[in-house]
């Protein structure tokens, strides 16, 4: 047997975690250095799994099964492909970036650090998941360290308020998809949790639509989709930074990702009949996130509703049914995760300074902390979907596939509207460049405040290795698409090809 | 690739390097800066003109022209390619737009006072007063960085890498234009460059994003985004024409030329996204010579004119509508901005209305199918209005100079403060009276006369009667303002002090002035029609036409020879300057004296002045609404409103249900067994008294029970 790089990354960061608990608790700087440590040994892990992949056999690959609970037909069962293999990935460099940002902490860093590698072991748990009961356990181990990440070292103003409800929005909709995935797992009679047998189920189509919902909005509201957001931008407000950059840059991710890998995959016929709803709900998402950013004072407001409207998109092209669509919406995850991640990041380090987010009281930052200004400028760019930048890779083939899918769907009412729905998607995007220059202007050109002259200062250099590492891959995204998009097109294809079989 | 390909491939790659050489490590030095930037399209301009030069001696260059392509983006079954190539049309660019743009560069080396000292009033931000601008460096990245996407967008062989440069251009546009972002005026009505610079960066972006929805679709349609795949197959622009798309009675290929030209109205400022265009004249003044004249508005023209053959689909049967909304919206927007140029008085401002009027005279001629001609007045505009940009940017530095030696505090920029520059700034005068003349359309001599004097012959030719008095109109409003323009700055007796004391610019502002006034001239002969008596023979039979036929497969229709049109523009451009004479020249403007179309206008003049209060309207109808949207509905009433309501409502509502089955438990479940409880213990307690501990007592009742049980006994048993 070969070596098992998925069961590797994924308990990498659990191990390390453990292994902290076991400092002293004062020993801070130890904890860093084995944290950073940990967190560098997974990237290099997840960067291994991406390099090594090949692409010519696409599929599943790195599969390893082992038995669970056989009676009930669980088993420990993972595998990646296109779609997974950049969440991995993605995940690997949130990590890593986050340890470095997080450096500062001074308060009990040993439990914050092992909560972070807790919570990272979750993520990697469910993109590499095949079996649906291993996709639920992770799923709700990732959700876990949450609470207590916000909680314990959150923004005091909202911490409490915003983790209960975080946590329970985000464990209603497991339990409703638990409830999705119990009524599959029974109808298949198959008395197995693998997922790419039940893909096989054949499923009856009123099974499909009646259960369909179930699953794709139990997981749909982690992605923060309309109108079951509203506890994401309140977390992202009161979540520590680095935990921002997991919430917004990897677990968002994770409602999309699995809505897909279970909602889509194994109820092709559901989706079909569910889709044209699901893509207006995505286009709420986009426009309302965009109106509501426009007049938020509080920097995190602002890009926490963003990514409500930039998560739209992924839903988006999941619900447009075409390859272009799933393709973008596979790499507007990647490059969303990174550009949230970069603008948290950003935010991060202007409030440490100034311990203030309030955008009209924030001025002539550019000159102080130049990497930074720039770094936010780089992903205002990408948010704003220029070319050059990976935003627009990823956003271009979500406005083709919406389009081209407006040519088939013209059975159900609103499917006849997509053509619109698209102008109005792209006019939200646009809509994007006036909050993201209102605040690049006014935290960054501004005169700087009296009050700030003196105790703002550049960042430190982890800061800024951080910064180059998210910059650099969005930026390579965005000039060589063709390290990135022909991996998430293949899975596309074979999403496809499940749509189909449905359909034909 | 051969070496031919790869020198198109190179062409706009050294600015686009220079931009970050400068950011990244040259700066420090101002001098290695603009070194570096100068020479970057320096480079670009040798490679551009080799192939230029290259293809003007290759007999029959459209039918095989350069091309060569990568693969970029697979997506499913198809990839995009991404390519270069360089037909007639790009080559009509390539020979201007570098020119043009290493001119501007060299002039900006003067502008940005170079060789002064850093003067300690500056701020970093604000245009200096007397001293090396702070920024200077940064000033000449970003110029590259501009250069550098228009010269890619030139060069792309598909609408995806075009885009590309056209939204480069986009943000340098916004970077540019905001370039003095700490600039306040007194007047808080008064638009500052931030403003100017969102305004621009926004509206072009609305414009984009439409546009790219029509690349979308075309590439749903045809898998390819190549102009050539798609334009010289015609079966598949059969196809597109047949399809129909999602609004009825409009063929796909109309609603695609739709989606494309909303992106030349917003990016080359035609009505109605044409506003965001004057207020960019806040940016430097290199800046809106790049963005007017060789860059950005011309990208949009240039792109209908290579997606033309899209726009003209059926146009043989029975009209293209898209042709038609161009022809309506350039010809409207020729004659609207004219109107507005003749009540401005801010010298750049009558240039900037004067560039979105000439933008239209463009669009009109794409519009009445005369692509050959929008393309012939997109390169003489190029170089007059370059020339008539940098010359007002010459003027105002002089003005500034005399504003800062006489402590004036004058606007530098409003005409009304100039007059009788001519003998203070010789050089600067010349050449913008070339420019303004070939502006106005000076017959025989100036370019703008041959260029629109073909557009007029087209729409006369063709029997576009309304479109040809239109136009007319407009020509002569041209010439009027242009007229107007050059007596208020140049003619007659200096209405101020700082004009009194304005000097000539620096070798670096006013070569450029000269090559560009010499091309203002000179380009308008290869364009002049072939059977024009005498002249058409002798300067080679419309080598321009010759040139660019076939680089698109639409058929053009050619027209033959007529005096009428060419008469027609002798009257106008004449009678335009004319009257512009007779007005302001022969009496020239005295001090504090009132502008005599103002008296005479009166109302109507205000109105103009105000741009017809469509910013007002914009800012009523649209922005306003906007921002209540966004701050009272989805922000207040939305999401905290009801879906935080709702939230907090369920919240309440299950914490109720908790309290209820609190109270249940209590009442209901708990009751009987509490009852029972509490019953056991309260007998226990009254019975308590019994068990005192004394074993007498105890005794005793025993007695008492042994006799009652006797007693009981003996009765039961008698």
């Amino acid at each position: 047997m070969s070596f098992p790089l998925l069961s590797a990354i994924t308990f990498t960061p659990v191990t390390v975690g453990m292994l902290l608990l076991l400092f002293p608790a004062d020993r801070h700087t130890e904890i860093r250095i084995t944290a950073l440590a940990g967190a560098t040994l997974t990237l290099f892990l997840s960067i291994w799994a991406y390099v090594s992949y090949d692409i010519s056999l696409a599929g599943y690959q790195f599969v390893e099964r082992l038995n669970w609970v056989p009676a009930l037909g669980i088993s420990y069962y993972v595998g990646v492909d296109g779609l997974s293999l950049p969440m991995v990935l993605l995940t690997g460099i949130v990590i890593f970036t986050g340890v470095l940002i997080s450096w500062k902490i001074d308060d009990r860093p040993r439990e914050f650090f092992a909560f972070l590698f807790l919570l990272a072991t979750g993520v990697f748990g469910v993109f590499v998941a095949l079996d649906l009961f291993h996709l639920f356990f992770f799923y709700e181990i990732a959700v876990f360290p949450m609470y207590l990440l916000i909680a314990i070292w959150g923004w005091k103003v909202s911490r409490e308020y915003a983790a209960m409800k975080l946590t329970l929005y985000l464990f209603i909709g497991s339990v409703v998809a638990v409830v999705g995935a119990l009524a599959m797992y029974f109808a298949a009679g198959m008395n197995t949790f693998d997922m790419l047998a039940l893909q096989n189920a054949n499923f009856p189509a009123d099974f499909q639509r009646f259960w369909f919902p179930f699953i794709f909005f139990g997981f749909a509201v982690l992605a923060g989709i309309f109108p079951f957001h509203n506890w994401s931008p309140e977390g992202h407000v009161a979540a520590p930074t680095a935990v921002s950059m997991f919430h917004a840059g990897v677990l968002m991710k994770l409602g999309a990702f699995a809505a897909l890998r279970v909602g889509v995959m194994l109820l092709p016929a559901g989706a079909h009949y569910w889709m044209p709803w699901i893509v207006f709900l995505a286009l709420i998402n986009i426009v309302y996130g965009a109106f509501v950013a426009m007049m938020q004072r509080d920097l995190k407001y602002v890009i926490g509703f963003s990514s409500v409207s930039h998560m739209g998109l992924v839903t988006m092209g999941v619900a447009s049914l075409t390859p272009l669509g799933i393709t973008g919406a596979g790499l507007q995850m990647f490059s969303h995760g990174a550009m949230t991640a970069l603008f948290f990041a950003c935010v991060g380090m202007i409030y440490d300074q100034a311990h203030t987010r309030d955008i009209p009281s924030l001025g002539g930052f550019g000159a102080k902390m130049p990497l930074v200004a720039v770094a936010f400028i780089i992903g205002g760019l990408v948010s704003m979907g220029m070319p050059g930048f990976s935003g627009f890779i990823a956003e271009q083939p979500i406005f083709m596939g919406v389009w081209a899918a407006g040519q088939t769907t013209s059975q159900y009412y609103l499917g006849q509207q997509y053509a619109w729905i698209d102008l109005v998607a792209v006019i939200a995007i646009a809509i994007t460049a006036a909050y993201i220059l209102r605040a690049v202007h006014q935290v960054f050109f501004t005169k700087l405040p009296a009050e700030f002259e003196h105790h703002v200062g550049d960042v430190t250099v982890l800061d800024k290795v951080a910064l180059v590492v998210l910059v650099g891959v969005l930026l390579a995204l965005g000039w060589f698409p063709a390290w990135m998009a022909p991996l998430v097109a293949s899975s596309a294809a074979n999403v496809m090809t499940i749509l189909q079989g449905a359909a034909g | 690739m051969n070496a031919s390909a790869l020198t198109v491939w190179l062409i706009p790659v050294p600015p686009l390097l220079s931009a970050a050489v400068i950011l990244l490590f040259t700066f420090r030095s101002r001098w290695l800066s603009h070194t570096v930037a100068l020479t970057a399209i320096g480079i670009s301009l040798v490679l551009g003109w080799s192939v230029v030069f290259g293809a003007l001696g290759t007999p029959h260059f459209a039918d095989h022209p350069l091309a060569s392509s990568i693969d970029w983006l697979p997506t499913g079954n198809t990839a995009l390619r991404m390519g270069v190539a360089v037909d007639p049309l790009t080559v009509v660019m390539l020979f201007f737009v570098p020119l043009a743009c290493a001119l501007i560069i060299l002039y900006s080396v003067g502008y940005s006072n170079f060789g002064k000292a850093l003067d300690a009033h500056d701020a970093v931000g604000s245009p200096p007063h007397n001293g090396v601008e702070p920024m200077y460096t940064r000033f000449f990245a970003f110029l590259s960085l501009f250069s550098g996407a228009m010269l890619l967008l030139v060069v792309a062989d598909n609408l995806l890498l075009l885009f590309f440069g056209w939204e480069i251009m986009g943000l340098c546009s916004y970077l540019l234009i905001g370039f003095w972002h700490g600039r306040n005026y007194a007047d808080p009505h008064q638009t500052t460059p931030r403003q100017a610079a969102v305004k621009a960066f926004l509206t072009t972006r609305l414009a984009d994003v439409v546009m790219l929805l029509g690349i979308a679709y075309l590439y749903s349609e045809t898998g390819t985004l190549n102009f050539r795949e798609i334009f010289f197959n015609p079966e598949l622009m059969e196809k597109l024409l047949a399809t129909p798309s999602y609004i009825s009675g409009l063929a796909a290929a109309h609603l695609i030329g739709l989606l494309l030209f909303s992106g030349t109205v917003g990016k080359s400022a035609q009505f109605p996204l044409h506003t965001w265009l004057p207020d960019a004249m806040e940016g430097p003044t290199p800046v809106s010579a790049m963005i007017h004249a060789a860059a950005m508005v011309s990208a949009g023209v240039y792109m209908v004119i290579r997606v033309f053959p899209l726009l003209a689909a059926g146009a043989a049967h029975g009209g293209s509508p898209v042709l038609a909304v161009m022809t309506v919206v350039g010809s409207f927007t020729a004659l609207f901005a004219a109107t507005i140029a003749v009540a401005q008085n801010d010298v750049k401002k009558v240039l900037a209305y004067s560039t979105i009027s000439q933008l239209g005279f463009m669009i009109t001629a794409l519009g009445i199918g005369a692509y050959i001609a929008a393309a012939f007045h997109l390169m003489t505009h190029a170089f007059f209005k370059a020339l008539l940009f940098l010359g007002s940017g010459s003027i105002i530095h002089g003005m500034e100079h005399g504003a800062h030696h006489t402590h004036e505090h004058i606007d530098p920029q409003d005409m009304r403060n100039m007059g009788g520059l001519a003998a203070r700034m010789p050089v600067t005068y010349m050449t913008f009276l070339i420019g303004g003349l070939s502006l106005a359309g000076f017959p025989f001599v100036t370019a703008g006369f041959w260029s629109k004097d073909e557009i007029l012959a087209d729409a006369l030719a063709h029997g576009h009667t309304t479109v040809l008095v239109v136009l007319l109109l407009a020509a002569f409003l041209t010439a009027f303002y242009t007229m107007r323009q050059i007596s208020l700055t140049f003619w007659g007796a200096p209405r101020t002090e700082s004009a009194a004391h304005a000097h000539e610019s620096a070798w670096t502002m006013t070569l450029p002035l000269v090559v560009l006034a010499f091309f203002a001239v000179t380009a308008g002969y290869v364009g002049v029609h072939h059977e024009f008596p005498v002249l058409g023979h002798l300067l080679g039979e419309n080598p321009f036409e010759h040139f660019l036929m076939g680089s698109l497969p639409a058929e053009l229709d050619g027209f033959s020879f007529s005096w009428t049109p060419v008469m027609l523009s002798v009257f106008v451009g004449l009678g335009g300057l004319l009257a512009g004479w007779l007005v302001y020249g022969r009496r020239p403007l005295g001090a504090g004296a009132a502008d005599p179309v103002q008296v005479a206008l009166g109302p109507v003049h205000t109105l103009l002045g105000n741009k017809y209060y469509l910013d007002e309207f914009y800012q009523a109808a649209f922005v306003g609404p906007a921002k209540w949207i966004s701050a009272v509905f989805v922000s207040r009433i939305v999401d905290r409103g009801i879906i935080d309501g709702l939230l907090h409502s369920l919240a309440r509502l299950a914490l109720g249900i908790g309290s209820g089955t609190v109270l249940f438990e209590k009442w209901g479940v708990n009751y009987v067994p509490d009852q029972l409880a509490d019953g056991v213990q309260a007998t226990g307690d009254r019975s308590r008294f019994v068990q005192t501990g004394q074993v007498q007592t105890y005794l005793l009742g025993v007695v008492v029970a042994v006799l009652a049980m006797t007693a009981a006994l003996l009765i039961a048993a008698r």
